[in-house]
């Protein structure tokens, strides 16, 4: 049984790519055969933040349009066998994705026996957006604590429930979660930023990982390791967290609060 | 909160202020979600028409469908201004 995840957000720059990377990565590392798929046509970054820009020959588009098989597009990963990256294509036609032609991608996947297929949807509400939320079967979106990223989330929540394959067909909807990403503790427990309480109450669906702002992102995107990879970070082990729930394991949420200030700080304001 | 806090003229509490508006507009745009593309026009249509009699608010109208059973039942309610500020405006 393949599940289809899409990574979505409405708003650009709040970690699509990044939380697609990770996630890949953390099914993969738990023994999934995994592929992530880049949809973002014409500004491909996925191979970037997974590190194999240097290995893409085929792409997505030339699947869809026959120019090479499945097979030859997607990239295998060097760290983990069963992960697999398919890389959105540069071109700058817009219509270069086709309903039919990603069914049949999706399809082949999932008679090539992947347990998880990973589409990372590029930001807006055009067609890569539509259609990589289209089949999917369960939904994380992306979602930092400020004002226009969730209300853009809100925005995408209801193209889910009703813009869909599953919607369409009127079956179990897509299962939906939040990731909140960029979270700083310090700056929630001065209200100077919504808490994921708030963030969950005003969407109204369960958080499946909090990511705190963190150095780590930036390192790893620099050096194309996936966070997930960096033990060491906070957003590394707070994605790994992150897997694990999707996998239905039962994990406290980590890196909710601010480290505590010195008598110093607190004296000062710090 | 640091001893000297008040020295620097904060605003406080943004993130409150942040989840106000949010609640506000995320519900209002949920239940505009599924509404024929033609309301807000209508909206604004009828308002003017309605202005040409009574000197009624930006926001007094206010429009929505409702399902009901098989139907589609286009609900609309108009505020009139109160008695006073309507002297008002004809004195005015």
């Amino acid at each position: 049984m393949t599940e289809f995840i899409v990574v979505t957000s409405g708003k650009g720059g709040v970690g699509k790519t990044t939380t697609s990377a990770s996630i890949a990565v953390g099914l993969a590392k738990r023994g999934k055969k995994v592929a992530v798929i880049d949809f973002d046509v014409g500004l491909r970054n996925l191979d970037l933040i997974m590190g194999c820009e240097r290995r893409v020959v085929y792409d997505f588009v030339n699947v869809i349009h026959n120019e090479c098989t499945l097979k030859q597009a997607l990239i295998k990963d060097k760290r983990i066998d069963s992960l697999h990256v398919l890389a959105a294509s540069q071109t700058r036609d817009k219509d270069a994705l086709t309903k039919e032609g990603v069914e049949k991608v999706l399809n082949d996947l999932k008679e090539d026996g992947f347990d998880y297929v990973v589409c990372d949807s590029p930001a807006g509400i055009e067609k890569g957006a539509y259609l990589a939320m289209y089949f999917a079967d369960r939904a994380l979106v992306v979602v930092n604590p400020e004002v226009s990223s969730v209300r853009d989330s809100d925005r995408i929540l209801g193209l889910l429930a009703s813009k869909t394959r599953r919607a369409e067909l009127g079956v179990a909807p897509i299962e939906q979660h939040l990731l909140l990403t960029r979270y700083n503790p310090a700056r929630v427990a001065d209200g100077d930023m919504m808490s994921i309480d708030d963030v969950k109450e005003i969407l109204g669906i369960e958080v499946l990982g909090v990511v705190p702002e963190s150095e780590g992102v930036l390192t790893a995107s620099n050096s194309g390791v996936p966070v997930i990879l960096d033990d060491e970070s906070n957003a590394g082990q707070a994605y790994d967290d992150a897997v694990a729930r999707l996998l239905g394991e039962q994990r406290p949420m980590r890196f909710l609060d601010a480290p505590k200030k010195g008598l110093f700080a607190r004296m000062f304001g710090g | 909160m640091g001893l000297f806090d008040f020295l620097r003229a904060r605003q406080k509490n943004t993130a409150s202020v942040a989840r106000e508006r949010l609640r506000i507009i995320v519900a209002q745009e949920r239940s505009a979600r599924g509404a024929p593309d033609y309301l807000p026009l209508l909206r604004r249509e009828l308002l003017e028409v309605i202005r040409k009699y009574v000197n009624v608010d930006q926001d007094a109208v206010d429009i929505h469908v409702e399902k009901d059973g098989e139907h589609d039942v286009l609900e609309l309610s108009v505020a009139l201004p109160d008695k006073a500020s309507a002297a008002a405006q004809a004195a005015g």
